[in-house]
């Protein structure tokens, strides 16, 4: 939608009268493309905030909630059961207000949601309502970046893994389509249709339950060793459950996916040309088969680092991984809308930055992109 | 259409659609069968029970069939009652409207492994007198245990394992394996037992039943669970459940996707530019986490999920593959003609432009299939599914949730994961299959 490709000759054409105009072009097209993708993110946080509230009805689980412990933590305390019923009422109605006034529940919840909607929108993520970090504190921003390096580690190690192995392997599966492993390659890629968590139950029932080599989950071992080399094999040992079923319920697919699409592009004219020419496989392979597809394979990978924030909610908790993933799980659980938010908030925000890269991306690689070009 | 009959055919050329196309007629019988066999209600009625309609079944027992594969046998399960004549009453009436009666099971004990409990389920009916039984136990080497003495009220159980004064008896804390072991070696004793019940009423309308539950360490063809449920019942109920959740999720999304990208494409303008906006916004929405906020805060009803997933999968980035699709065909010939002629915008955005891309939609249709019956599973996993429905899923998190893998009920997600996995593995192939026939670009790599 945003790349436009050109006749040769009305890409002379342009050039002749856009010398002066490119820097108005690009900046026009810059400034029109940012706007558009900050109102995209507005509304869909927006949207995120409405269902994350359900019209209020989280709203009333909450009070309720802060009801029934104020009320039974003020009857059962002792000092205040000798105290007038009517003093003592009037004390639990108090406590009640404070408590909701403390998390914000007595103000109507439109003015509540622009209120969370402006202060996600300037990365103000506020205090969580009902989790904390590992270390005490109740800041989201400390919460979400406590959880960032198991999720980083895991989805990293898992997604570049998978991405660079399955664009070499489809690369020389190409080269010879048609043999034994190209065919296991495309009768496997029915596989991926299976999530990461199912292989996860399997891997965990053969090499937990029953081989009792690897662990159930979890990061590091109970308690943790204090000598560092000791430390990171730990890690290494409760990583590899989780990054095998990862690349797992993927390889299959991606590698087939990656040779397919290699094979549509080596059977265009200008490729048999190079080959007629007598160029070396390995020229015609990086000059006319990778360098076109190159656009795509920049998408897929700008979109797996986005990827690496989001975690793989029902994998980690499976593994019962300390990420990203299942850390929002949790937050859902607890009704803490902050965390909810602010999660939500840093990927709306990592996703058009990266749509509005790529624009530029496209131009670098591809001559015959033009940014803001129609 | 006659090309479309011709693609299908060539379909037969792929095993692997061969086997695809089995696996989801299996599905579609099994579901079939399900429902005729086990009507809605009754399934509910029995998944939701309690220990009121499953007492007669062992906790966590793993399928009788494992006994094949181990050398060591496990007791299987049964229970025998007077009521319908699978355990032998014989009552003698006695003087002034007494009666004495006497039941029997004799049964042949052949495993290696002791039973997890034997318990006795005793109803009578009386006026006053309380009708009043004895219970001896007799062993294949000639022993005979008396096991109690019991004055019966109206309903009445006896637990084997916590007859405290059997315990005394016997000088030990563990009365199941003291029943079928040799008092000095304490090795088990195989061979055949006999359960013998003598009972007095003393009323003449006074009678007593009972029922005989041996809770062995396998049950039928596929388990139990937690709650001593026969897991043949999700089992079965899960094939339907599953089948109408993808189903009806892919078909619900593709082809609102569909006729969503040919309306946009056809009428263009705003039209166009709004569902590219809101496909925008959708792709920011976090999918999953609203799946599971739905599930938390709203309602874990399958077909409010339902209704949720297709929602949020109509504006994806396939609604941008149609569209350039459409782009191409809206500028063919024959849709000239159709304008030229004055036809209007609905019919020819449904019956011009749609139905010639069915061909694309069918194997995106039935790919997608595994991706929702996942969907549901995972939502399961995660403790969000249907309350009321007994589905694969749940079993896998009842399962996952009583540490089915640390404590060795391996049956218990296996049984499960090996349908979803052989539901989702035949969709897929299929649906591979399909893409290769329908779309000429795959067919020659």
């Amino acid at each position: 939608m945003t790349v436009a490709t050109r006749t040769p000759s009305e890409k002379t054409l342009v050039k002749n009268t856009a010398h002066t105009g490119t820097f108005a072009r690009v900046s026009r097209y810059v400034l029109m493309r940012l706007l558009v993708l900050f109102a995209t993110v507005v509304i869909g946080v927006y949207l995120t905030i409405m269902i994350a509230n359900m019209g209020g009805y989280v709203d009333r689980i909450m009070k309720s909630e802060i009801r029934d412990r104020i009320t039974q933590s003020i009857g059962l305390n002792p000092s205040m059961q000798k105290m007038d019923p009517g003093v003592r009422k009037q004390l639990i109605e108090e406590t009640i207000a404070n408590e909701e006034e403390r998390l914000g529940l007595n103000i109507p919840i439109a003015i509540r949601n622009f209120r969370y909607l402006s202060n996600a929108l300037t990365l103000q993520l506020g205090r969580a309502i009902n989790m904390t970090s590992d270390s005490g504190s109740k800041q989201v921003r400390l919460i979400l970046l406590e959880r960032l390096p198991p999720t980083l580690l895991l989805m990293g190690i898992s997604q570049l893994f998978l991405f660079f192995s399955s664009i070499l392997l489809a690369l020389n599966l190409s080269r010879r389509y048609g043999n034994f492993w190209d065919r296991l390659v495309v009768a496997l890629s029915p596989t991926s249709a299976v999530p990461p968590w199912f292989y996860g139950i399997f891997l965990i029932l053969i090499f937990a339950a029953l081989l009792k080599i690897l662990p159930f989950g979890g990061m590091v071992d109970s308690p943790p060793p204090s000598n560092p080399i000791d430390y990171s094999l730990s890690v290494v040992k409760h990583l590899t459950l989780p990054v095998i079923s990862l690349v797992l319920s993927s390889f299959f697919l991606s590698i087939y996916n990656y040779r397919t699409f290699f094979l549509i592009y080596s059977s265009e004219d200008y490729v048999d040309m190079a080959k007629a020419k007598g160029l070396p496989s390995r020229d015609v392979e990086r000059r006319y088969i990778l360098r076109p597809t190159l656009p795509n394979i920049i998408t897929n990978f700008a979109f797996l680092i986005i990827a690496l924030w989001t975690g793989a909610t029902i994998t980690e908790t499976v593994f019962l991984w300390p990420g990203l993933g299942r850390t929002l799980y949790h937050a859902i659980g607890l009704y803490d809308i902050p965390i909810i938010v602010g999660s939500t908030i840093i990927y709306a925000y990592l996703l058009a930055m990266t749509v509005f890269l790529l624009d530029f991306i496209y131009a670098l690689v591809d001559p015959r992109v033009k940014v803001g070009g129609r | 259409m006659n090309s479309l009959k011709n693609s299908l055919r060539s379909l037969f050329y792929y095993p692997s659609a061969v086997l695809g196309m089995l696996v989801v007629f299996l599905l579609v019988f099994l579901a079939v069968y399900a429902m005729i066999k086990i009507p809605y209600n009754e399934a509910i009625r029995l998944w939701r029970g309690g220990e009121e309609v499953w007492y007669q079944n062992p906790k966590f027992a793993p399928p009788s069939w494992i006994n094949f594969f181990s050398s060591k046998k496990y007791a299987e399960s049964f229970a025998v009652r007077t009521s319908d004549g699978s355990m032998v009453k014989e009552v003698t009436p006695g003087a002034e409207g007494t009666s004495t009666m006497e039941a029997s099971y004799t049964f042949d004990f052949m495993s290696d492994y002791y039973p997890q409990d034997i318990i006795l389920y005793l109803t009578s009916n009386y006026q006053e007198k309380q009708p009043f039984i004895s219970a001896e136990w007799l062993t294949p080497d000639g022993r005979k245990i008396r096991l109690t003495n019991l004055a019966l009220s109206q309903k009445q159980t006896y637990r084997f394992s916590q007859d405290a004064k059997l315990k005394t008896k016997l000088r030990t804390d563990d009365i199941i394996p003291a029943l079928f072991s040799d008092p000095e070696t304490g090795d088990i004793i195989k061979g055949q037992y006999q359960l013998l019940i003598t009972g007095a009423t003393f009323e003449p309308e006074s009678d007593i039943n009972i029922e005989f539950v041996f809770h062995g360490q396998v049950f039928g063809i596929a388990g139990t669970d937690h709650a001593r449920r026969d897991l043949v019942l999700p089992l079965l109920w899960g094939a339907p459940v599953a089948l109408a959740f993808g189903l009806l999720a892919s078909l619900g999304t593709s082809v609102l996707t569909m006729v969503i990208a040919a309306v946009g494409t056809w009428y263009g303008g705003w039209v166009d530019e709004l569902i590219q906006r809101i496909t925008e916004i959708n792709i920011v929405l976090p999918f999953l986490s609203i799946l599971i906020m739905i599930g938390t805060f709203y309602s874990r009803s399958i077909w409010v999920i339902l209704g949720a997933t297709i929602l949020l999968s109509i504006f994806t980035t396939s609604i941008k593959a149609y569209r350039s699709i459409f782009v191409q065909v809206k500028e063919s010939m024959y849709i000239e003609a159709a304008r030229a002629y004055g036809a209007s915008g609905s019919r020819i955005v449904f019956l011009y432009l749609i139905p010639r891309m069915i061909p694309l939609l069918i194997p995106g249709l039935v790919s997608s299939v595994p991706a929702f019956v996942f969907l549901e599973a995972s939502l399961a996993l995660l403790g969000l599914g249907d309350p009321v429905l007994p589905t694969w899923g749940k079993i896998i998190e009842n399962a996952n949730s009583n540490g089915a893998l640390y404590r060795g009920y391996y049956y218990w997600i296996l049984e499960p994961a090996t349908l979803l996995m052989i539901t989702g593995l035949g969709f897929a192939m299929l649906g591979f299959a399909l893409d290769r026939v329908f779309n000429p670009k795959l067919r020659d790599v």
